[in-house]
């Protein structure tokens, strides 16, 4: 950059040298321009037409040609929703599990993350690479015999001690929030933040004979504040978007969580596209409110999450 | 002896308090993970319904077929199609978004937060979105085609056509998330690096193969094992767009689990599903370790 600067002005010859990379440097940056925006298209036009048709007159809806806007807007299509699915309901259901299920990661996750970093009892590796190695197994291997432990609890719906008798926390929002509620990959999460902070502050804090969980509490974890709040956007998102475990373990309409709401509008023999699209994105909207309210976290917590040790 | 028994309390103080830090943490990885890893052989040996009712233990027979059940084996091919087609083109479109707005070119940020937009909302909502999207008549990807001159696609319609659908809305919400890991690993390098190829004069081609593929397979390999477990489990897209059809050309295993399980027509085949899970486990398994060889031997 700073040769071509200097070699600029003093000949014909490299005036047009330096012309010809210039005008190389502008047509790269267009093209890359191009590239972007046509990607940036592929990323959002279905999130244009999905609001577009959520606003479409149902007559419009099935028709050709197909146009770019609305002739009208209409709110008939989540008028719809409301009267259709019992949709307070069903978003209390989702803030409950997910919010329940933010707090017990948050607070046990750090909690067993602060004593594998900073207290050091005996075994603390061991336990806490058995936790690690289970993180590569996939789900799917536990998807029926967790239904069987949360069906077959001790004392639960109906069981005896023995787990017989009753329903256990089948249909029940238990059953979402318990075998979420404390992640490994939460643990894994908060002890990368609570190595980085130095051992003497506990040390020093214990030989004024301070507790151990005052330590934690009043002295680490305002430091890893950060941490917290990355981990809690991705517990949080997780926790909302959940269909597929949801979906085999709630049965009544009014214990359904948002996620499970389209299947009011979409039968094996007709779909509702209106409805459809203004309930996806009802069921959106939170997590996009706090997507561009907590967008560094957002992106904090997918970085840090990929790039090991 | 006063102070060594101390020090001695003192340690089995310490152990105590860790101990019980660490417990709640402990009693729920072993409920919820353990009991169901091992519960997960025992099932398979009973055949039973979803709400285990009558469980009458029938040695290997679920295994036995397992290996004779063409629906599950169709299932499985599907999935390595699925797999074969999402997970590389998933890696390469993301770590080419990556280094793409991994430049100080005004506006980069803009398309970062653009480009992870699909990765925030749940696939459910997204899968909704591509249904009414790929619409064999009022859809807007027919309509566009037809404007510019091509003919309509079948899309999920057909069974040509309906698992590379799919392949396409997966990849379209997952690149964003990979974005971002590999931009954490493209900033993290060094940028003399990069100077010292300028100054010798290297594309940005060459230095892209020659320098950045090299330095980022650490997270390229994280990525790829990660994108390939996922992949093997696809399933709530399969249940909003297409319930496996059509004529089973979408039908992943995980589905096919849910289906025997937990679907309308369950029947008494949780035990059987349970079967047919472990034996998943072990293919994904499998998978995983051929790729890390694969990785070894690479960056040998």
């Amino acid at each position: 950059m700073e040769n071509t600067k200097i070699l600029a002005p003093s000949s014909p010859e490299a005036k047009r040298e330096h012309r010809r990379k210039l005008g190389k440097k502008i047509a790269s940056r267009a093209l890359l321009y191009i590239v972007l925006i046509l990607c940036a298209l592929v990323m959002v036009l279905p999130f244009y037409w999905s609001i577009i048709t959520s606003f479409r007159p149902k007559e419009e809806i099935l028709k050709l040609p197909v146009t770019w806007f609305p002739s009208r807007f209409t709110l008939e299509h989540y008028a719809y929703v409301f009267e259709t699915i019992p949709f307070w309901e069903m978003l209390g259901n989702s803030l409950f599990t997910t919010c329940v299920g933010l707090f017990t990661n948050l607070f046990f996750g750090s909690l067993a993350a602060y004593a594998f970093s900073k207290i050091r009892f005996t075994g603390h590796k061991v336990i806490f690479n058995i936790l690690l190695s289970s993180m590569m197994i996939p789900g799917v291997i536990t998807l029926i015999p967790t239904f069987f432990v949360l069906l077959r609890f001790p004392l639960a719906g109906g069981n005896n001690l023995f787990g017989q008798g009753g329903i256990g926390f089948y249909d029940n929002l238990a059953a979402v929030i318990l075998p979420g509620a404390i992640g490994v990959y939460g643990i894994f999460f908060m002890r990368q933040f609570f190595a980085s902070l130095p051992d003497d502050m506990a040390e020093s804090a214990r030989m004024d004979g301070a507790n151990e969980f005052i330590i934690y509490f009043r002295i680490y974890l305002p430091l890893v504040v950060p941490g917290l709040l990355t981990l809690g956007i991705f517990t949080f998102q997780s926790g909302w978007n959940n269909f597929m475990w949801p979906n085999i373990v709630l049965q009544s309409p009014e214990n359904q969580l948002l996620t499970m709401a389209f299947k009011f509008f979409k039968t094996p023999t007709q779909v509702d596209y209106g409805p459809l699209m203004a309930v996806s994105l009802l069921m959106s909207v939170p997590i996009l409110i706090l997507y561009i309210f907590m967008q560094r976290y957002f992106v904090q917590g997918v970085a840090l999450g990929g790039v090991k040790d | 002896m006063v102070s060594s028994r101390k020090k001695l309390s003192m340690k089995a103080q310490r152990n105590i308090v860790g101990y019980i830090f660490v417990a709640p943490a402990l009693l729920f990885f072993v409920i919820f993970v353990l009991i169901p890893l091992v519960l997960s052989l025992v099932l398979s040996f009973f055949q039973t319904d979803m709400f285990f009712m009558d469980m009458e233990f029938i040695r290997l027979d679920n295994f036995k077929r397992v290996f004779q059940d063409s629906l599950f084996w169709r299932s499985i091919v599907n999935i390595l199609l699925y797999t074969l087609m999402a997970v590389p083109l998933n890696v390469i479109c993301s770590l080419v978004l990556a280094s793409l707005v991994n430049t100080r070119l005004s506006g980069a940020k803009v398309f970062r937060v653009l480009f992870y937009l699909p990765s925030i909302t749940s696939s459910v909502a997204a899968s909704t979105v591509w249904l009414w999207l790929m619409n064999p008549s009022y859809g807007l990807l027919n309509n566009i085609l037809n404007a510019i001159g091509l003919p309509s696609a079948t899309w999920l319609s057909h069974s040509k056509t309906a698992l590379a659908s799919v392949t396409l809305i997966t990849v379209w919400q997952g690149v964003g998330s990979n974005m971002i890991i590999f931009l954490a690993a493209l900033q993290n390098m060094p940028a003399q690096v990069y100077e010292a190829a300028k100054l010798d004069g290297a594309g940005p081609i060459t230095v892209f193969f020659r320098m950045t593929v090299p330095l980022i397979a650490p997270t390229m390999y994280f990525i790829l094992t990660m994108t390939l477990i996922g992949a093997f489990q696809l399933y709530d897209q399969v249940y909003v767009l297409t319930s496996g059809g059509p004529a089973n050309s979408t039908l992943t295993p995980v589905y096919l689990i849910w289906q025997n399980s937990f679907g309308d027509n369950a029947g008494p085949q949780a035990g059987y599903a349970a079967a047919q899970s472990f034996v998943l486990f072990v293919i994904i398994m499998l998978v995983t370790v051929l790729v890390r060889r694969f990785d070894r031997d690479n960056s040998k």
